[in-house]
């Protein structure tokens, strides 16, 4: 007999765009207040987990055609990768800066730099989470 | 004054109760008396939280109050299926 998940699937369906919309919000406020890159890569593993417990391996994995060992490969890329562009400018290696921007609808903006190397770091643990689950449940 | 003897008190309350699910989780007959008994801890960690950010005066813990919840909502269903099927992530044969 077909086991039935009808509760948890529905339940799955909408706490994961909860849970993701919070990861993003952690990722985003990083500068300022708690959160910051690992914690928002490692809510976002929690969502994509939660994602292969109540619809299996196999239907997520056509779903999110993402290899996570080559996402932490990404992750790790772009975070050495912003420390050798300032090089590139004559300053040390991981020299961090900002400047102010004129978005069109968040009006004057504060970028860092530090942005892309927190989202290295958010793709390094993201990838890394969800593979080392991946691999322990695979029984073979 | 008086609000924060009460959330002290409310504190010492919430310790009783984590510590009344401390013993079923030692005891509980069957595993899903553990595990159920450890979600309501988590949700007595939660209510903690809240209190003591109260009593500190700081946001800083609310992202904290969440993210607990998340987390242990994911654990609970992960025993579940533990239990319920000995399989935590299924696939196809």
């Amino acid at each position: 007999m077909k086991p039935n998940n009808v509760i948890l699937q529905t339940v799955t369906r909408v706490a994961v765009f909860i849970i993701f919309t919070f990861s993003i919000y952690l990722f985003m406020s990083g500068h300022h207040q708690p959160g910051g890159g690992f914690i928002g890569g490692l809510s976002t593993a929690a969502a994509i987990v939660l994602l292969y417990l109540s619809f299996g391996i196999e239907k997520v994995r056509e779903n999110i055609p993402v290899d996570f060992k080559k996402l932490a490969a990404v992750g790790v890329f772009i975070a050495v990768g912003t420390g050798l562009v300032s090089i590139v400018y004559g300053q040390p290696f991981l020299t961090q800066t900002f400047g102010h921007v004129n978005l069109p609808i968040f009006g004057d903006t504060e970028l860092a730099s530090a942005m892309v190397f927190d989202t290295g770091v958010a793709l390094a643990v993201i990838g890394t989470a969800v593979n080392i689950i991946l691999s322990i449940s695979e029984d073979r | 004054m008086i609000f924060e003897t009460i959330l002290r008190i409310a504190l010492g309350i919430l310790m009783l109760s984590i510590l009344a699910n401390m013993y079923r989780v030692v005891k509980g007959p069957s595993g899903a008396d553990r595990v159920q008994a450890l979600d309501s801890i988590g949700i007595n960690l939660i209510a903690s939280i809240a209190a003591y950010s109260v009593l500190f005066h700081t946001q800083a813990f609310f992202d904290l109050i969440l993210l607990i919840g998340i987390l242990s909502f994911i654990g609970t269903i992960a025993f579940a299926r533990f239990i319920e099927r000995g399989v935590v992530i299924e696939r196809k044969r």
